[in-house]
């Protein structure tokens, strides 16, 4: 058997679609999970980059707490957690948002720095007021490398999420732990499918949001 | 003193067997990475319309979650290093390749006429102007996928125990020792540091014209470095 019928058995399996453990209960764990540690890691993230960015301060420190945040193993991390704080939400959220922060402040930060100088200096000229140049001017032009880094940040965060279910958390990754320890590997393969597909709608997802929201002006050629 | 670095018997190796596995293990992934990536990047460079479709390509694979890439590969690989290695070299290759390709073309148009212009064949240039040039953007990539490469090893502890340090996690859990929790997670976060700053003594080493202590390398290496 290959992997191509142990996923087309996995999904044809009726069992698999309905209850706790089924597929559309686990995606909606994942994607609950997700969200909610990508929308800490951004009200954390965004505001902090968009102001060093503007005021173009503190960006070696935010490069250092960076290059620490990246060091620190986020598995390890969850495991550590979990074995101080016990079972619960918060020593999953920890290490997801302590993992996303990074991407979301550097490449924020560097958005806001990268911007041109010159339409800035002219919205000031024009007698725009310091909250109408960061939100009308440099915003629009940095959003294509904030929407980047946000994405990286959900990408870690879907795949860290799948991680999670080792310490007894919720979402795709029960079906890969859960059937490794079975020995049932159509279910780790069928999870292992579900969690790419999940990695690979967001994607889809941050690509029509960069074509939804980012102004035709600015829109870069990738 | 002792006691801190006393090992569970099952995993046969001892604290320094399994930093070096570990070393290994991240490590040997990036150096094959980094193998493909090169005469990759200089295919992108040379055919402009290649690079596009290999972006596209290399933002889905990085996208796949490393325990769904690991236990994919466990039907062609079984439960082995190998399975946690190709994964992880396939995502030093998708860091690597960006990292190359924006070193290779950010070398001014004058430098290379200049080269040529000495006699320098394409390969000599490469070699001679191209690649040093490239250096700090490739550094920049190779610190990036080596410390993400050390993170993840500890998850192939979940496909059978091959996560190195990180198998030390679950012994932690199931013997109850928080102790091998703290110390999986500090070595690991040690290691990754350490790897981290070889790579910066090794740019400054390998740059000697560009002024130390300044990170100005690239503006926008610096900005792909932070989005991964």
């Amino acid at each position: 058997m290959n992997v191509l019928n142990f996923i087309s058995s996995f999904f044809s399996d009726n069992a698999h679609w309905q209850g706790y453990d089924g597929i559309p209960t686990r995606v909606g764990e994942h994607i609950e999970y997700t969200l909610m540690a990508l929308g800490i890691a951004a009200a954390v993230g965004l505001p902090i980059g968009l102001l060093t960015g503007h005021t173009g301060r503190g960006g070696n420190a935010l490069g250092l707490i960076a290059t620490s945040a990246r060091a620190l193993p986020s598995f390890g991390l969850m495991v550590l957690m979990f074995i101080l704080l016990g079972l619960g939400m918060a020593p999953v959220m920890i290490p997801l948002v302590v993992l996303a922060i990074p991407p979301i402040l550097v490449t924020t930060n560097e958005a806001m720095r990268s911007v041109d100088p010159a339409p800035v200096d002219a919205a000031r000229g024009m007698g725009m007021a310091e909250t109408a140049v960061l939100f009308r001017v440099e915003l629009p032009v940095a959003l294509p490398l904030i929407l980047s880094g946000l994405r990286s940040a959900a990408i870690q965060i879907v795949s860290t999420a799948t991680i999670a279910a080792y310490v007894s958390f919720g979402g795709l990754g029960r079906y890969i732990i859960d059937g490794l320890y079975q020995r049932n590997y159509e279910k780790v393969v069928g999870g292992a499918t579900l969690v790419a597909a999940m990695a690979l709608t967001t994607l889809a997802v941050f690509w029509a949001l960069g074509r939804l929201a980012v102004s035709p002006g600015v829109r870069r050629p990738h | 003193m002792n006691e801190l670095f006393d090992m569970p018997s099952y995993l046969e190796h001892s604290y320094l067997g399994l930093v070096g596995l570990h070393v290994r293990e991240a490590l040997l992934p990036v150096l094959v990475g980094l193998i493909v990536a090169l005469p990759l990047a200089q295919l992108c460079v040379r055919f402009r319309w290649l690079y596009p479709p290999v972006l596209w390509v290399t933002t889905v694979l990085y996208a796949i979650p490393s325990l769904a890439f690991f236990v994919i590969l466990i039907d062609y690989t079984g439960l082995s290093e190998l399975t946690v290695m190709i994964p992880l070299a396939v995502y030093s290759l998708v860091v690597l390749v960006p990292a190359i390709v924006d070193g290779v073309r950010s070398v001014p148009q004058e430098t290379l006429a200049a080269a040529t212009a000495m006699g320098f064949g394409p390969v000599r240039r490469y070699v001679q102007v191209q690649l040093p040039i490239a250096a700090p953007a490739i550094l920049a990539g190779l610190r990036v996928a080596c410390v993400s490469s050390i993170s993840l090893v500890s998850v192939g502890m979940l496909i059978g125990n091959e996560g190195a340090l990180g198998n030390l996690l679950d012994s932690g859990m199931r013997f109850n020792q928080p102790r091998l929790v703290w110390l999986s997670v500090v070595s690991t976060a040690v290691l990754a540091i350490l790897v981290d700053a070889l790579l910066i003594v090794l740019r400054v080493l390998v740059t000697p014209w560009m002024p130390r202590g300044t990170r100005t390398a690239s503006r926008t290496a610096a900005a792909k470095e932070g989005a991964l």
